[in-house]
């Protein structure tokens, strides 16, 4: 990562960033840009430069924000229709780390709206073009911030991943996307989907990159009791010799994210690595489960945005019922509303025990079967998603066909482990395939190096 | 016909933290700009989460304590989910399925127990104003730490619903956890009410009358609707399931929602807490901060203090403290409680009882009989002073009037730093006992021309006028003689 010092300037850097944004605004990238305060930001680091002063890890590093990051410039939106008028009070912890150490905001990064998806197609400001081919799709929901890091707009990009919505974009455009343990990183101040899922994490260009932003951002925060305490910086590495593969695991996937995927199991095979087959029978249930869980906790947290405080309104309200009923139904795209109904339906009296009970038993069942695998492995190596990026619409009619692209990265999120989507080559179109690394919990230090290792073994 | 009636109750304590259940903004809105005590977590913005505020949990341990319950060493909090202004979340967050508090019971003082099911932690919501077209949103109370204690359906009359109510505010208050102030919504009731032909083995529909804020509303909204069901029943009708409200001024419940409007309020785990898992010694630590409590006093004051006397002082916790001080127990400071290991268990020996006997009779009848008898209780004498007055009382050192001016004396900004024999003597009133100086003053009342005639009497038989010279002597002492003895000396005399 380029940071400014006495021959690299904060200001250039950031210019360029800013520039490059908007050569690519028909990508539809950004929700908006910073131009101002990222310059002032960037002239305050080069004059503290220039005074021989001391700056933080990430002077002058330019970086895309998703957009449900709470920050006090500019409006935070989560591509939401609902809260495109919403101006933050506060800011995240995680923005916070990142700019105590000199990181430079540039702008909001585009999302599905309130994170609803896999595709970036469900924003409010419409959809974010892959790098690659602006015909098909970023993934998503993190999609505006991986193709900020794809096109080399911007060294790096702040995301979260709730069911694959930072390693599915990630591998969609060819960059690293690192979801880490949950807990890992604070999540005051992000704009909830499902609490119990929600990461923060990072795409970057490489895992060396992701590692000082983990350093930097790691670490328990008085706002989140969910966090834990740092071990990121304390934690020992530990080198990888047996690397899990999951048998059936990936049925149905496109033949060439098969093929390189067992392009890659060779290639390991021949640097010494032992790779080891693993049964784990419970996977399968880990996507209707997900399906389960997520939207309950997703129409839960969605309540608050009700009209009544903050964000859109609708007009010519005459009731309570009103303000609640027409601001929501403007202010939401159809796949919250979709989210919302199953959640609501799933917790109503009745149906409680039937789905979300069993839906939480099944959820440690899947825990406890990744705690027995990597009692055999160190790490498990799978695809990231069954398909390289589509076409823009080819599933928006298709709710079901779009929530199976998320079946091989929600096992995780579920059982609350770090997976990095790391790029592994091209289809012959040019579209960019990667397989995710998954980890013990609180592997994150180690597996960042192992992703380091074996890409320098290439 | 006549009907058994049932009764369940559900109250709402407010914890008395410094901060709020989840925030870290002031829990004490007491004469605050509405909105003033709001926190992002409280207006709850995209993005912010709770931290549960640790006294809270003290709090609901020393509670259970009080309530004779359990705790439960794994406790969670759920959301419960319903759309209003009062609640910005759009959830409370609150404990359904696991609450800190486990069964227990609370005793009413006519001996009946009425079994807690259990009671749990839980947030407050805002305060609503309705305006002919508009409404006003004040978050001030969002967040407010609660416990809602709910009992099982074990009360069966107006009065018991009406003492328990009371019992649990004492105890509660007691305990140290709530300020206990009615008037301003520190302790709510909402109470179910059914009725079942006396006999029958299934309880009838209930109807629940939310939001009391007074013992007397309790009983006397238990009493409108056990005439109100009655009657409907009367009729062969059968009482709708619904929730009603108590209007003070008409003495009449309403109906509010029934139950097929009832809300579903998809209870779901809350994510964003970690469950609370205490130790038994964590429990053990809290429960010993608490003080003294009602069923403490009323096992230690039993046949001291008479029972009426006892529950009437039972309402005002310092006098019941200060009489404890009186008994021997001791505080760590002015203002500490007496802490739980020290409870007295010895019996107190006789004099002692006589004294808090005394003393309790003077709280009753002469302190809370005084208009400004709410402050007072703030500044009570010290156990010597009002030991010391039992002493003379009891020495006939004084009598009871005497006492009683004495006693109020104790009070007085310009007298209470002193002693209760020096206020006696200030005021004149200190009996004279001196048999010497009482012998010369009847001497002087025989020799009286003036009772020539009563003592010739009382010579020839007529007992009753010794009160008549007894008067004389109480006279020429300018009250201060004591009456019994003048009158022993008198008889000796006129042998």
């Amino acid at each position: 990562m380029k940071i400014a010092d006495k021959t690299t300037s904060a200001v250039q850097m950031v210019k360029e960033a800013l520039e490059k944004a908007k050569k690519y605004s028909d990508y539809h990238i950004f929700v908006s840009l910073n131009e101002e305060t990222a310059l002032k930001k960037a002239e305050e680091i080069d004059e503290k430069i220039a005074r021989g002063e001391k700056v933080g890890r990430l002077a002058g590093v330019p970086y895309a924000c998703k957009d449900n990051f709470l920050s006090e410039e500019g409006n935070t939106t989560a591509s939401s229709k609902i809260l495109e008028p919403f101006k933050a009070p506060i800011t995240a912890t995680a923005v916070e780390r990142l700019e105590d150490e000199g990181a430079i905001m540039i702008g909001r990064a585009n999302l599905d709206s309130f994170a609803h998806g896999s595709s970036t197609e469900n924003s409010y400001f419409g959809p974010t073009s892959n790098s690659k081919d602006k015909e098909r799709v970023a993934g998503g929901s993190s999609g505006g911030s991986a193709v900020a890091v794809a096109l080399d707009i911007v060294e790096f990009a702040t995301g979260t991943d709730t069911g694959g919505s930072i390693r599915q974009p990630a591998s969609f455009n060819g960059v690293y996307g690192f979801k880490p343990t949950y807990g890992t990183i604070s999540r005051y101040g992000v704009v909830a989907m499902a609490s119990s899922l929600d990461c923060v994490g990072f795409f970057a260009k490489d895992p060396e990159d992701i590692d000082l932003l983990m350093e930097v951002c790691a670490g328990q925060d008085p706002k989140d009791m969910t966090t834990l305490p740092d071990y990121y910086n304390k934690e020992n590495e530990i080198s990888a010799s047996k690397i899990g593969i999951v048998k059936g695991f990936g049925q149905g996937l496109a033949p060439e994210i098969k093929t390189a995927y067992e392009s890659e199991i060779e290639s390991l095979k021949s640097k010494g690595y032992e790779v080891i087959e693993l049964y784990m029978p419970t996977l399968k249930y880990a996507l209707p489960v997900y399906y389960i869980l997520c939207p309950a906790e997703v129409s839960s947290n969605l309540s608050r945005h009700d009209g009544v405080r903050y964000g859109f309104r609708a007009e010519g309200v005459e009731s309570l019922e009103d303000v609640y009923g027409k601001s929501r139904s403007e202010g939401f795209m159809p796949e919250n509303k979709r989210r919302i109904m199953i959640g609501n339906f799933v917790l109503s009296s009745g149906f409680y025990d039937a789905y979300y009970l069993k839906a939480a038993q099944a959820r440690t069942l899947i825990i406890k079967e990744y705690e027995e695998s990597f009692k055999k492995c160190d790490f498990i190596l799978t695809p990231v998603s069954p398909n390289p990026a589509f076409k823009l619409g080819e599933k928006t009619g298709d709710p079901l066909a779009m929530y199976m692209e998320d079946v091989l990265s929600v096992p995780l999120n579920l059982a609350g482990l770090p997976g990095l989507a790391i790029p592994v080559g091209k289809t012959k179109d040019g579209l960019d395939l990667g397989l995710q690394i998954v980890g013990p919990r609180r592997s994150d230090k180690s597996l960042l190096a192992f992703a380091s290792k074996i890409k320098e073994e290439k | 016909m006549k009907y058994e009636i049932t009764i369940g109750i559900e109250c709402h304590v407010q914890l008395k933290t410094k901060t709020k259940l989840f925030s870290e903004v002031d829990n004490d809105a007491r004469e605050k700009e509405p909105n003033s005590c709001v926190s992002p977590v409280d207006y709850a913005l995209p993005g912010v989460l709770p931290r549960l505020n640790k006294e809270a949990v003290s709090l609901a341990v020393r509670a259970g304590y009080a309530l004779n319950s359990e705790i439960n060493l794994y406790s969670r909090f759920d959301r419960k989910h319903y759309y209003y202004p009062d609640l910005p979340k759009g959830y409370q967050i609150s404990q359904f399925y696991h609450p800190i508090i486990g069964a227990g019971f609370i005793e009413l003082p006519n001996g009946t127990k009425v079994r807690i099911e259990h009671a749990h932690m839980e947030e407050d919501a805002g305060k609503l104003t309705h305006f002919s077209n508009y409404s006003l949103v004040d978050l001030n109370r969002a967040g407010t730490p609660l416990i809602e204690i709910v009992s099982m359906p074990d009360i069966h009359s107006a009065t018991d619903a009406r003492d328990y109510c009371k019992e649990l505010w004492r105890a509660m208050t007691y305990a140290g956890v709530t300020y206990g102030d009615l008037y301003n919504g520190n302790m709510r009731f909402d109470v179910n009410i059914s009725l079942a032909p006396e006999g029958a083995k299934e309880l009838g529909r209930r109807a629940e009358i939310k939001n009391l804020n007074s013992f007397r509303s309790v009983e006397r909204a238990v009493e409108y609707e056990y005439e109100r069901q009655s009657k409907i029943l009367d009729a062969g009708e059968r009482v709708k399931q619904e929730t009603r409200g108590w209007n003070d001024a008409t003495g009449k419940t309403t109906s509010q929602r029934s139950k097929e409007e009832a809300q579903d309020y998809r209870y779901m785990p809350e994510p964003d807490i970690p469950p609370i898992r205490l130790t038994p010694e964590f429990v053990k630590e809290e429960q010993a901060k608490v003080g003294l409590l009602p069923r403490d006093y009323r096992k230690m004051f039993k046949g001291i203090i008479q029972d009426d006397i006892l529950e009437v002082l039972l309402d005002y916790q310092p006098l019941m403290d200060c009489l404890w001080q009186c008994a021997g127990g001791s505080f760590e400071g002015p203002k500490t409680r007496p802490s739980g290991p020290e409870r007295p268990e010895k019996e107190l020996p006789d004099i002692a009882k006589s004294h808090l006997k005394r003393i309790a009779n003077w709280f009753s009848s002469v302190l809370l009989a005084e208009e400004k008898s709410y402050e007072m209780l703030n500044d009570l004498p010290s156990s010597k002073q009002l030991d010391d007055l039992a002493e003379m009382t009891e020495k006939q050192e004084l009598s009871s009037t005497g006492a009683k001016e004495v006693f109020t004396k104790l009070f007085d900004p310009q007298m209470k730093n002193k002693g209760a024999k020096d206020i006696a003597k200030e005021l004149n009133v200190l009996q004279e006992n001196d048999t010497g100086a009482l012998e010369k003053i009847v001497d002087e009342v025989l020799s009286d021309p003036a009772c020539a005639k009563a003592v010739a009497d009382y010579k020839a038989g007529q007992e009753k006028v010794l009160g008549f010279l007894v008067g004389q002597v109480m006279k020429a002492s300018k009250g201060k003689a004591n009456p019994g003895a003048a009158q022993q000396i008198l008889k000796n005399k006129l042998k």
